[in-house]
């Protein structure tokens, strides 16, 4: 028996430090090496292009800024501010649910007053509560809400739409998608 | 089309998979790969132990239950300590004791299963030293149990199944190691995180907004859970959060990563045995079960969903899309989700909980078939090779001939060790469940009340029994109750399938071969494919069908009923998440 746990320990130890620590740092510093905008976070002056854009407090009760175009709401606000680290995960709620019901339906409502007709991406949290995309058809039903506040043409917005438009990659993975950040960005220059 | 391309493309991937990666496989357990002899030797010298030295089913089952022991208790002192340790920027502090052990217990039994969320429980040290260590050595560990029991049915008159020291360190060296690297480049091109500097702070200039972002060491944890079939990711949010799984293509990979070792395994099993045609048998069983899944859920989920349809949304062209990724789309996201549930990995891209009530379904049930198609690294070989024995015993009895596999006489003793490590899970699924439906402790874990909320506690213990990881995310399992029973759940499914497993094994090994005549009951053409999955079906509907229809059928027939939030749930965890809900707590509570 003493054998087993000796040799059981030691291998312990030894795959601790190569699978572990070898395989995580050596990994690191080769990412690191290759790759540093994407592996310290894609971080740009206004956020992550990889988790995209944060509106503080898109919630029901919020009125939505009708000058930017908008991406999914949050299941719990994630990445909020005052410094906390962020939580991501979805609002885990069943497709039989009072609450989801409640929820979309004021969505549903916030939209309308804007003069949006929503699609469901609009309405709905996505897996990770930080869904950096929507689908193009998610930005165009906004488009009448931004040409009216920021007085820039329709036509204007559905050429810069179908500019920020990715995807499907190798034409088949995915869907096709628009970083709303990417899209708010571009939206800036125009302004 | 889009989906017939990424079916296509995947089907190509993995058919590589099992003609090379099973090939290469089958070199690293027969001793003939040694690129990496330099740090292979000194490992084997320092413990004391060589290739050639093999042994016996009882010490090979011995070395496997004592090195997992300790390694269970070397991780749960890490995590108890994390905070006096390197690694910590975010100062998270020590893991507490239940969790610890829920932790410890899931990591080291392939499960995975987490009541955390990474990027706020765990520090760096606990991410790489613990958790991503497990994810190769239990994965190691599974394939060792899968190799020793194909040694078993190829070797004749022998007193050794192999040597499991070996076994596992050759696993980890030679083919996880290598394969978890090279993937690890690609996933962080693609824009997953590699980093250990700590949260980044960036104000939003166009809308004022500061975010606080958590990174980590993210993307090299990714390959390594996906291709060890773990699941355990590094962010709360797994699969569906951006810096692990950042675009289309990862998706893809990570899927053929999940389903590629389980799948070259029924190689090795041909190749070892001296038959690939048996191989093949298997995976054609396994196939067939996996892709009437897919098509079944990936359909469901194409669906709408009722709640946003009654909340005034009825024209949902993209499909269910609560809780899952634009990035993915409604059939790619569940395509994910089934690869991972089917091979007890557990990841998910999209919150399976928000899943339609037959989506659920289809995800649920596909574990309860025992996580054969195909299963977890070795896991699904070693199981799916217990339901073809006892297939090979109702065919012999329906003959009236002693049954034979691959030329073993299957007997009492062979029968009986197949039954029990087949029907430990059920059991302990079903015991399990009932106890915790049964007391306020359990009651209190479903976020969801109604049916959908019984599904979440039977999801819960199906998933941990499996060693599968997945989780209807809604149920709060951080509570002592969740946390200790959790743990029970996992190590029964864990080792007390392994022990009769390698069993098996060592009384295989020792039998002589009956030469094929004209009555053997052949094992390897349509006939026994069809009888191996009609053996697993029935098995798994005899046991499960009761719970099921207590919970997701219900669910899909309740037509135009809408459920609450259960209360239970609201007073346990009000001190815990209040800041976590949507709206705030009163929100949730005058939910009408």
């Amino acid at each position: 028996m003493l054998t087993y746990l000796r040799r059981s320990l030691l291998l312990a130890l030894v795959l601790t430090v190569v699978l572990g620590f070898v395989y995580g740092l050596v990994g690191t510093g080769v990412a690191q090496a290759l790759f540093p905008f994407q592996a310290n976070g894609s971080i740009t002056k206004n956020g992550s292009a990889i988790i995209g854009q944060n509106w503080n407090g898109y919630s029901t009760s919020k009125i939505l800024d009708p000058q930017w175009f908008h991406g999914r709401p949050d299941a719990d606000d994630p990445l909020v501010a005052n410094g906390k680290p962020g939580f991501s995960g979805a609002a885990n709620l069943g497709p039989r649910s009072k609450v989801l019901r409640t929820e979309v339906h004021a969505l549903v409502i916030a939209w309308h007053r804007v003069g949006v007709d929503p699609t469901t991406d609009l309405v709905t949290t996505s897996g990770s509560g930080l869904d950096p995309d929507i689908t193009p058809q998610d930005a165009l039903v906004q488009v009448p809400m931004v040409a009216k506040a920021t007085g820039i043409p329709p036509t204007r917005l559905r050429s810069l739409i179908a500019h920020e438009t990715h995807g499907p990659e190798l034409g088949f993975l995915g869907s096709s998608v628009v970083n709303v950040l990417q899209l708010n960005e571009a939206l800036a220059r125009l302004r | 089309m889009d989906f017939a391309w990424t079916v296509l493309v995947l089907v190509a991937l993995v058919a590589l998979a099992w003609r090379f990666l099973g090939a290469y496989m089958v070199a690293v357990y027969e001793t003939r790969v040694h690129f990496l002899g330099f740090v292979e030797r000194p490992i084997y010298r320092l413990i004391g132990t060589a290739p050639d030295r093999e042994q016996t089913w009882k010490r090979y089952a011995t070395s496997l239950l004592v090195f997992s022991g300790v390694f269970l208790l070397v991780d749960y002192l890490i995590f108890r300590v994390q905070g006096s340790l390197l690694l910590d920027p975010q100062h998270l502090g020590a893991v507490p004791p239940a969790l610890s052990w829920n932790t410890a217990v899931s990591f080291v039994t392939n499960t995975n299963w987490q009541n955390y969320a990474g990027e706020t429980t765990m520090s760096y040290f606990s991410q790489m030293g613990a958790l991503i260590v497990q994810q190769f050595v239990s994965a190691a560990v599974g394939i060792a149990v899968a190799i020793a029991l194909v040694r078993g049915f190829a070797r004749k008159g022998s007193p050794t199944i192999g040597n499991f020291w070996v076994d596992t360190v050759r696993g980890c060296l030679y083919l996880l190691l290598p394969v978890a690297f090279v993937f690890g480049i690609v996933f962080v091109g693609q824009g997953a995180v590699q980093t250990l500097a700590g949260p980044a702070h960036v104000t939003d200039a166009l809308n004022g907004v500061t975010q606080t972002i958590p990174r980590g060491p993210a993307g090299f944890m990714e390959t390594i859970k996906e291709l060890g079939t773990n699941g355990g990711g590094f962010f709360n949010a797994n699969g569906a959060d951006p810096f692990e799984n950042p675009t289309g293509l990862t998706n893809l990979l990570s899927i053929a990563l999940i389903l590629c070792i389980p799948v070259a395994l029924t190689y090795v099993f041909g190749r070892m045995v001296g038959a690939l045609r048996q191989g093949v048998a298997v995976l054609a069983a396994m196939t067939i079960i996996f892709g009437a899944w897919t098509a079944f859920t990936t359909y469901a989920e194409h669906q709408p969903n009722p709640a946003v349809a009654a909340a005034g949304v009825v024209h949902q062209p993209t499909g269910n899309m609560e809780g899952k990724e634009v990035r993915f789309g409604d059939t790619q996201s569940a395509l994910y989700d089934v690869a991972s549930t089917q091979t007890s990995t557990g990841s998910v891209d999209g919150s399976n909980d928000s899943y339609n009530p037959m989506g659920g379904f289809g995800l649920l049930t596909g574990m309860m078939l025992g996580e054969v198609s195909p299963g977890g690294v070795g896991s699904g070989l070693y199981t799916i090779l217990l339901f073809a024995i006892l297939a090979v015993f109702i065919g012999g009895l329906m003959i009236g001939r002693t049954p034979e596999y691959l030329g073993k006489k299957i007997q009492a003793r062979e029968v009986k060790l197949a039954g029990l490590g087949i029907l430990v899970m059920p059991i302990t699924v079903l015991v399990l469940t009932g106890i915790a439906v049964s007391i306020h402790a359990g009651r209190a874990g479903p976020l969801n009340a109604g049916p959908h909320g019984f599904t979440e506690i039977l999801y819960a213990f199906t998933s941990q029994t499996n060693n599968n990881g997945s989780a209807f995310a809604g149920l709060t399992g951080n509570h002592a109750f969740y946390n200790v029973t959790g743990g029970i759940a996992m190590l029964m499914g864990r080792f007390a399938v392994i022990v009769p497993t390698l069993a098996l094994a060592g009384t295989l090994a020792a039998k002589k071969v009956v030469p094929e005549s004209a009555g053997t009951f052949r094992t390897d053409n349509t006939m026994f494919v069809g009888l191996l999955i009609a053996v697993i079906l029935i098995v798994g509907g005899l046991t499960f069908f009761p719970a099921v229809a207590l919970g997701p059928i219900v669910e899909q027939l309740s037509h135009g009923r809408f459920f609450g939030v259960s209360l239970a749930h609201l007073a346990a965890v009000a001190h815990v998440v209040a800041a976590d809900l949507p709206g705030g707590i009163a929100h949730w509570s005058a939910v009408p």
